[in-house]
């Protein structure tokens, strides 16, 4: 007999589960609780007494399909939240009369029937459906097989995308890089290396200007950098009569501006 | 406890799908929707061969898990040439089919 | 060679077929093609001859059935060839004198760059023409009258590239069809009574059908004649057909097509024997052509325009003949072959004429040219005499009898057609010596640049043959009525039959008036000086210069009235029939428009059409309890 326990364990996971395809805004929470449903529907396969579908329901859509849909859901931005807004005049009522229409109906007609379980029952091994599998309907299978190859390829051709323009070479790549107007030499390592072996401080120019974009980005978000103009006059000439004083020309350190990076690889 | 139950459990798990792909504007949630009606009628298949102990209901939902995964995959291939196509995966930007 | 008679038509076909087909590849030599396939279809008619000749005169007829055309249920035709004195005179009268003008085209049309393709369509013509003749129903004979029709067409408007000859190919063209179909009622007539097209059931199976009935059949054939013949009232084409290179003219618009007609008459003999009355219309028309077409002729300064209403007058005769019924039908005939050569000869002059004048067609220009062009003088003047009917020559012989034959018979007919007969030949030599004594005496009209020469021999070598042909054919035929009793086969033995005037008195009568005509032209044309432009002219002269209004008639009583026809359809066929499919159309749009909208193009809307169309199917079986 069929357990009774596991059923509502199963009833009130799917459920639930499927219920977040209405109410639920973002795609990736939908396709987790929708993973949930088909774990509950595979062992609700193995209470039916069908070990080998609930293994299949595991592999095929636990591990494939949903994956697929998560898969997919990255690629098209996974952080598009959707409005549950109805945009249709009337299709909210429609839909929830439909479907509550349509439950209540087949609801209604499995009420009527009368079936008894069968006490001859089968367990769904794998051996015995294989044997019905691959004699009474092997046809079917190769069907399906080829059924199989053709989606596969034409999932390839329906994704695949020509290149319209010719690949371009490191070489185009690094000429176009220059016309930019984008350095040709290595960037300036950072530090003062005199006083400090650090990378949170800028290099200094000869004229002993900090150069900014000396200094990791990464750092500087982090505010994590120190100035390199506090170094100045320690560097400078001794016979410079401004030996001690701060450099006056050199602006606070908030208002420099950033160097321009165009050209560079990473600022697209 | 009677396997009917079950049945009436894939009813409503196939009404709800029902409703999430008339409901839902992302293509990907409606066509999740789509699975789980699939779905619903797998439990319905696999309860009916239980309760007449046979195994061909258990056969067809395997052949409907097939089907299921080959249509899986053409449809997000679909999804995908479309998304690159408008930058959209919304089921009420094609208004194309408006005569 | 009886037997082989297929070859005569298959031969100029062959080389049309080429000399289309080659396109300019054959420009170099296609011409000497066309005059060997012409002259090859001659040589298999004389062999026919020569083995007719052999045979007694009443096994002679020889009909060789090639394959079946249309096998259809009750219609029955074969493809059949009849060879017998009739069908065999047409033949060699065709390839005879179309070989010497094919000959003669040679040099006449050397400097037009189209010349093949003019060679081409000659051969179309003759392959066309003999399929007409040599055609053993009804049903064939039309596919080789219309084959003579499209060449006709093509030949007339061969220098397309002037509108007015272009206009002139069409008018041919539309006038002929008028004739056509009359020859269609004709054929469905006979098939209706008689179950069958081919001359040998009909002449055998005519004499149970009604006289009403036959008599039908004989008008719808003689309007069929009326238009390829360009016989009253259909004769307006003729005149301007002179637009096609003047050897067309010769071939085509004097020897053999436009007598077509008078041999569909007297290949129907078995119709019209049955119809009397039509017979007398026959008679009537060519009274009323040969009438017309001498006064036109006397009035046209166009020399190639007078000699085609001579044609139309000299056909005129002949239909008087074949509409007499037997008297008539073996003179017409022989009329028709003497007429073939002394025309066709005189057209050649013409050209010759035209050659040296520049292609001036104009009769006020020319004068004095025989010193320039003997033997053109010669030939044309032979040709003359022929027509003037002067014995010893051609015309004398077949004209004078048919004058003769048109004085038989009782009540008034005898009178009425033998006088117009009579007036008719003494018109006849009026404006024949008009013609050739504006051409050929007195006093050069020329215009500045021409100066007259005479023709190659490729020219003037059959037109000398013509002459002769015009000379003495006739005498050679009528002596001891050979032509007469080798066609007796065919048009059947007349008992001879007295004319209500005595045959001398006849003749004497009619060689007074050609005199009269002839002396009459010499000294209005010969003798005085003819202005060089056309001077005023009193009312008579003018409406025969115009061709009696023939255009303006047409189109008062057909073309316009026709036209208003036809704009009435138009009318009504857009505002009734058009009008109603299109409100129709226009009621199914308005309906697909407003279930348009029903088409929102949302996706989810489609569905939850479905979802609630699948509810709904599902709670009538529900409740229903099905």
């Amino acid at each position: 007999m069929v357990n009774e326990v596991l059923f509502w364990v199963v009833a009130i996971i799917t459920v639930t589960g499927s219920l977040s395809l209405l109410f639920a805004r973002k795609g990736a929470h939908i396709a987790m609780s929708i993973v949930t449903v088909m774990c509950g529907l595979a062992a609700a396969y193995v209470g039916l007494g069908a070990p080998f579908l609930g293994v299949v329901q595991i592999v095929v859509y636990t591990g494939a399909v949903m994956m697929l849909f998560l898969f997919v859901l990255m690629l098209v931005g996974v952080d598009q939240r959707e409005s549950l807004k109805e945009t249709i005049k009337g299709q909210r009522w429609i839909a929830l009369v439909g479907a509550g229409g349509i439950a209540l109906l087949l609801i209604s007609v499995i009420g009527r029937v009368e079936l008894t379980s069968s006490d001859q029952f089968t367990d769904g091994n794998p051996e015995e459906i294989a044997i019905e599998l691959f004699s009474q309907y092997v046809l079917v299978m190769e069907v399906l097989g080829a059924l199989l190859i053709t989606a596969a390829v034409g999932a390839l051709v329906l994704t695949h995308t020509p290149r319209l323009t010719p690949r371009r070479t490191q070489v185009e790549l690094q000429a176009a890089r220059i016309l930019a107007g984008a350095d040709p030499v290595n960037k300036p390592m950072p530090g003062v290396y005199a006083r400090h072996n650090a990378l949170d401080v800028p290099a200094l120019d000869p004229e002993g200007n900090p150069i900014d974009h000396s200094v990791s980005r990464v750092l500087e978000a982090r505010h994590q950098t120190q100035e390199g103009a506090e170094f100045r006059h320690q560097l400078a000439d001794p016979d410079n009569p401004d030996h001690d004083a701060k450099p006056a020309d050199a602006p606070p350190r908030d208002a420099h501006d950033r160097n321009p990076r165009q050209g560079e690889g990473e600022s697209r | 406890m009677n396997p009917m139950n079950y049945v009436i459990l894939a009813a409503i798990l196939f009404s709800i799908g029902a409703a999430a792909v008339l409901l839902r504007r992302n293509a990907i949630v409606a066509f999740m929707g789509v699975e789980l009606m699939l779905n619903a009628a797998n439990l319905a298949l696999v309860a009916f061969s239980r309760i007449h102990g046979e195994l061909d209901g258990q056969i067809m939902a395997f052949f409907v898990m097939v089907v299921a995964a080959a249509e899986v995959v053409v449809g997000l291939a679909i999804i995908i040439a479309v998304f690159r196509a408008r930058q959209t995966i919304s089921l009420d930007e094609p208004a194309e089919l408006k005569g | 060679m009886q037997s082989l008679i297929w070859l005569a038509i298959a031969l100029p076909l062959a080389s049309a077929a080429v000399l289309l087909c080659l396109g300019r590849r054959a420009d170099a030599w296609g011409h000497w093609m066309g005059v060997a396939a012409s002259g090859g279809a001659f040589l298999v008619g004389l062999g026919a001859l020569i083995e007719m000749l052999g045979k007694p005169a009443e096994e002679r007829a020889l009909d060789t059935t090639l394959y079946t055309f249309i096998p259809g249920g009750d219609l029955h035709v074969d493809v059949g060839l009849l060879a017998d004195p009739l069908s065999i005179t047409f033949v060699l009268l065709i390839t005879f004198v179309g070989t010497l003008i094919h000959v003669y085209s040679v040099a006449y049309m050397e400097h037009d760059k189209d010349r093949r393709r003019f060679f081409a369509y000659l051969n179309l013509f003759v392959a066309a023409m003999l399929l007409l003749v040599l055609a053993d129903s009804y049903l064939l004979l039309f596919v080789g009258w219309e084959g003579v029709g499209v060449a006709s067409y093509l030949l007339i408007g061969f220098w397309n590239y002037k509108p007015e000859y272009a206009t002139a190919a069409n008018k041919a063209f539309v006038v002929n069809r008028i004739g056509d179909i009359g020859l269609i009622i004709a054929m469905g007539i006979m098939f209706t009574t008689f179950g069958a097209l081919d001359f040998a059931t009909i002449g055998e199976l005519a004499g149970n059908a009604s006289t009403a009935t036959l008599t039908a059949a004989g008008l719808a054939l003689l309007l069929a004649a009326c238009g390829k013949s360009a016989q009253f009232p259909l004769q307006s084409w003729l005149g301007d057909a002179m637009a096609g290179p003047t050897p067309v003219s010769a071939l085509i618009h004097a020897a053999t097509m436009v007598t077509a007609g008078v041999y569909l008459i007297v290949r129907s003999a078995p119709i019209f024997e049955g119809a009397p009355n039509a017979q007398v219309v026959v008679a009537i028309v060519g009274a009323i052509t040969l009438t017309l077409g001498a006064l036109i002729g006397m009035a046209k300064d166009d020399i190639k325009k007078a000699l085609a209403a001579s044609t139309m007058s000299q056909i005129g005769y002949m239909m008087l003949a074949a509409g007499l019924g037997p008297v008539g039908y073996a003179f017409a005939i022989f009329h028709l072959i003497t007429h073939g050569f002394f025309k066709a000869g005189m057209f050649l002059g013409a050209g010759s004429v035209m050659h040296a004048m520049n292609d001036q067609v104009d009769m006020r220009r020319f004068g004095a040219l025989k010193g320039a062009m003997v033997v053109t003088w010669v030939t044309f003047g032979l040709g003359w005499l022929a027509i003037l009917g002067v014995p010893p020559f051609s015309g004398y012989w077949s004209k004078d009898k048919i004058i003769e034959s048109a004085f038989v018979g009782e009540g008034w007919q005898p009178w009425v057609f033998g006088l117009t007969a009579l007036i008719g030949a003494g018109l006849t030599a009026f404006y024949m010596s008009r013609l050739f004594f504006m051409t050929f005496h007195g006093k050069a009209r020329w215009t500045d640049e021409v100066h007259p020469h005479e023709s190659p021999a490729l020219m003037t070598v059959p037109m000398i043959i013509l002459a002769v042909g015009s000379a003495f054919l006739g005498l050679i035929l009528a002596t001891g009525d050979r032509f007469t009793t080798w066609l007796e086969p065919v048009t059947g033995h007349v008992e001879h039959h007295e004319p209500v005037l005595p045959v001398a008195v006849i003749v004497a009568l009619t060689l007074i008036l050609v005199a009269l005509g002839a002396v009459g032209a010499w000294f209005k044309y010969g003798r005085a000086e003819v202005p060089q432009e056309a001077p005023s002219a009193s009312l008579a002269t003018i409406t025969a210069r115009n061709d009696f209004f023939q255009d303006s008639v047409n189109r008062a009583v057909f073309q316009r009235p026709g036209q208003h026809v036809t704009r009435t359809l138009v009318y009504a066929d857009a505002a009734i029939v058009d009008g109603a499919v299109n409100k129709q159309a226009r009621g199914w749009s308005s309906l697909g428009s407003a279930s348009r909208k029903l088409q929102t193009g949302q996706v989810r809307s489609y569905a939850a059409t479905m979802l609630v169309g699948l509810v709904i199917v599902i709670a009538v079986i529900v409740v229903g309890g099905l």
